[in-house]
């Protein structure tokens, strides 16, 4: 444990490691960030990213190419985020349980089509998937440059989402019109804005961006699909919204911070075997808890977010 | 007439069995300020929304510089050049003026560019004296400002038809000042305006011409100049209006409500009531007057059992009320409330009328059989009983009580309570908002019940309100009475020393 602060190496793979579990998160919670700015609540992030798992495995396995499967994954993600929408914009049902139904529904169709189309050897038999590409001259800057950019496309992909994202929220008429949306619909509907046509959007591109996080974890991290690998995965990323303040940026580095006790909890792990491994793996939820008890009472959430938006009720 | 801006031409609109909109001809000439004049509930709103494509006409025509128009969204509006200014703001708080005005302008570049923005909205605001800075957050401009912030919106799309719904209800005397003038700069560069009131004397004061509404239908549409208020609130009343002064039957009885030297916390933990003393007797309206925030609100509490009272005694017939709890002062005690917030206390919003008219007595009979079930015949017998005879307008009993109008929403809290047969009957600001036809019949109302005996405290900020009915006035300042005094020796320099902290011997 204590060679982390000592072993410049092995600071170097403790630090990669939380990169790389910060990863999915990351991508689901910049997707969940543009969905809750549109004032819809997406605690479907859990089964989206599944999806997302779901699809490039099968894509892979079925094509032989890591970037079909990647593109069958998006696809996964936003076909399931939907009904999502059509259920929480169109007909109005609580955006919770809209949510909540997503993630079951995920869970129970990801496990059963993966024994269908890929059968029993899903969980034994490694797909492929894509590698680490040493990014020049950046790759050769000490520490840093192993942790950041000795990584695969799909980080790379990251690193270029956020600042985009960024500027698409806070610079754009597109991001204008989101934000406007999720703190007063009414206001927007009666400027010629169509309410439901950007949350639309949103939910759909949050879809795809969780899915992208089920890919990465997939075609970058273990290279098989196993039932419910999402593993709450989609949960950290609503509490890393939160944290981040419902900003891309700070969403980036709330995920940092979780993948961080992800892998420090990995390490207590295997450094404390005479200890049951489950009260580690506890240490991100309890992470997320205690972050979110710190943030308590600082309401800085869209002011419509879970309000279903109706013309005709005003 | 000759230049006709817009032709509404024999438009109705139906909710459910509703009638809100019933063949409603109007014509605006451009370039004049034409106020739309009616009650709360008379299908001004509606008619503007329909306007404003916020909803469809089921049936008429909407002409438009001499062209018939389909509008079927804000958005078709604001391309035809029509704007409207809500009642309540659509502004988006955290945004700033000037993303607030673009929002959703059509034909802008992905980028936003909001310094060339800027510059021309304050060019606007300047050429109109508006004196809005573009660059400020929204919610932190005072409400007169956000109204401009509002106006400009319109402006700023070419808009030359404005709506403008109920534009002086959220503005102090002063902004509504400044709104004037605004009003009339925006006439002298020759846009339309069309605003909605229910106030007499701003459609004397501003308009070239006026259309009267009254129940969904046009009453009458009139030169400005040919009209007086008198006749104005004859044709939107639909009758003489008349308060029910000096009818005075039946005698004052015995002490009802005794409160003595009582003090009770306020929201913010300050001293909201300070060593008040006050008596209500039977058969009496005592009214309490006073500037708004100096103890009405807690006052009205503590005796209806919202608020406990840290001090002193309020005894109803001699007995102390602090032991009771808020049910048994509704069912034992008989003690009547109508709340001050009649949307956040009053009613439950997205309840049926009929369900908001046995709140307060869901527990008990005639309301429930053999102990707690419910039985829905009665109450739905209740609700048809009461609509019938406080004349409530609302498609059905079980029509939720947020699509109703101000007027009628106080009206089913008043037959609530009133029907469940108070000794005592607390009522805070209960005109607030309200026309003057349901002015006239909250007032009648409790003249009446008043002439059966029951004892009324009636807070009000509105002193010609409080004068109109009560018996017995006292002038409420910082938690305790400045004074007691009667209707006719109430002149408005004592009063208003009253409020002002002055008590009685200096006053």
């Amino acid at each position: 444990m204590i060679d982390i602060l000592t072993d410049s190496q092995a600071l170097t793979n403790f630090l990669n490691s939380a990169l790389r579990l910060s990863i999915p998160l990351a991508f689901a919670a910049l997707g969940g960030i543009f969905s809750e700015r549109s004032g819809v609540f997406n605690i479907g992030l859990e089964g989206l990213i599944l999806a997302g798992a779901f699809g490039a495995a099968l894509g892979t396995y079925l094509t032989g190419s890591p970037l079909a499967g990647l593109a069958f994954g998006l696809a996964c993600g936003v076909l399931l985020a939907t009904p999502l929408a059509v259920l929480s914009v169109t007909l109005g049902v609580n955006q919770i349980v809209a949510g909540i139904a997503i993630n079951l529904f995920a869970l129970g169709i990801t496990a059963f089509l993966a024994r269908i189309t890929m059968g029993a050897s899903a969980n034994t038999q490694l797909l492929a998937g894509f590698h680490r590409v040493p990014l020049p001259v950046l790759s050769d800057i000490p520490v840093i440059g192993a942790i950041f950019f000795n990584q695969d496309v799909l980080v790379y992909a990251l690193y270029l989402l956020v600042p985009a994202l960024t500027w698409l929220m806070f610079r754009t008429t597109w991001g204008l019109n989101i934000r406007a949306v999720g703190h007063n619909p009414r206001a927007c509907d009666t400027a010629g804005i169509s309410v439901a046509g950007v949350r639309y959007a949103c939910l759909l591109f949050s879809g795809g961006m969780a899915a992208l996080g089920g890919c990465y974890l997939v075609l970058s991290q273990v290279f098989v699909f196993s039932e419910h690998m999402s593993a709450g995965k989609g949960f950290i990323a609503l509490a890393a919204i939160i944290l981040g303040r419902w900003h891309p940026v700070g969403a980036a580095l709330a995920c940092l911070l979780f993948g961080l006790f992800d892998a420090l909890q990995l390490r207590l792990q295997f450094g404390n075997p005479e200890i049951p491994y489950q009260i580690f793996a506890t240490l991100p939820y309890v992470a997320s808890i205690l972050a979110l008890v710190l943030l308590a009472g600082q309401n800085v959430a869209p002011q419509a977010v879970g309000h279903h938006y109706d013309r005709r009720d005003y | 007439m000759s230049d006709s801006h817009l032709v509404l031409e024999n438009l109705c609109k139906s909710f459910g069995p509703v009638r809100a909109n019933s063949n409603v001809t109007i014509h605006v000439a451009r370039g004049t300020v034409h106020a739309i004049l009616g009650e709360n509930g008379a299908g001004k709103t509606t008619l503007m929304n329909m306007l404003y494509g916020l909803l469809q006409p089921d049936s008429g025509r909407i002409i438009l510089n001499g062209r018939e128009v389909r509008i079927d969204s804000p958005r078709r509006a604001l391309e035809l050049g029509i704007g409207m200014v809500h009642q309540h703001f659509m502004l988006v708080g955290p945004l700033t003026v000037t993303e607030n005005i673009i929002l959703g302008m059509s034909g802008q570049a992905l980028t936003l560019n909001q310094g060339a923005h800027r510059a021309r909205l304050r060019e606007l605001s300047e050429a109109f004296g508006f004196e809005v800075e573009p660059g400020m957050e929204a919610s932190r401009l005072p409400i007169g400002m956000q109204q401009r912030v509002e106006i400009l919106k319109c402006l700023y799309r070419d808009a030359d038809l404005i709506i403008l719904d109920e534009p002086t209800s959220v503005l102090t005397p002063q902004e509504t000042r400044t709104f004037f003038d605004v009003l009339r700069r925006l006439k002298a560069a020759n846009k339309t305006i069309l605003f909605i009131t229910h106030k007499l004397e701003e459609v004397m004061n501003l308009s070239d011409r006026v259309t009267v509404m009254r129940a969904g239908t046009v009453t009458n549409e009139l030169e400005t100049a040919t009209t007086n208020p008198g006749e104005l609130a004859r044709l939107m009343v639909g009758r003489e209006v008349i308060f029910n002064i000096g009818s005075r039957e039946g005698r004052r009885g015995g002490r009802l409500l005794s409160l003595q030297d009582v003090t009770a916390t306020g929201e913010r933990g300050n001293r909201a009531l300070d060593g008040l003393s006050l008596d209500v007797h039977e058969g009496e309206i005592v009214g309490v007057a006073g500037v708004d925030g100096n103890g009405q609100a807690e006052l009205a509490e503590v005796i209806a059992g919202l608020r406990p009272y840290t001090s002193g005694s309020v005894c109803l017939d001699g007995e102390e009320l602090a032991p009771y709890s808020i049910s048994e002062r509704v069912g034992r005690l008989r003690i009547g409330y109508v709340p001050e917030d009649r949307q956040r206390t009053g009613l439950v919003l997205d309840q049926g009328v009929a369900a908001n008219m046995m709140l307060r007595a869901h527990d008990r009979p005639p309301f429930t059989r053999f102990g707690r079930l419910l039985d829905f015949g009665a109450i739905r017998r209740n609700a048809r009983a009461l609509v019938e005879r406080y004349q409530i307008r609302a498609s059905s009993i079980e029509q939720p009580v947020r699509h109703l109008s101000g007027g009628n929403q106080q009206k089913i809290i008043l037959a609530r309570e009133i029907e469940a047969g108070p000794r005592l009957l607390v009522v805070a600001q209960p005109c607030k908002g309200l026309d003057v036809g349901a002015i006239e019949f909250v007032q009648n109302t409790l003249l009446e019940q008043r002439n059966r005996g029951m004892g009324v405290l009636y807070i009000s900020t509105e002193l010609e309100h409080i004068l109109a009915i009560c018996d017995r006035l006292v002038v409420m300042f910082r938690g305790r009475i400045t004074g007691s005094l009667l209707p006719q020796e109430a002149s408005s320099e004592r009063i208003g020393r009253l409020m002002a902290g002055m008590t009685e011997e200096a006053a």
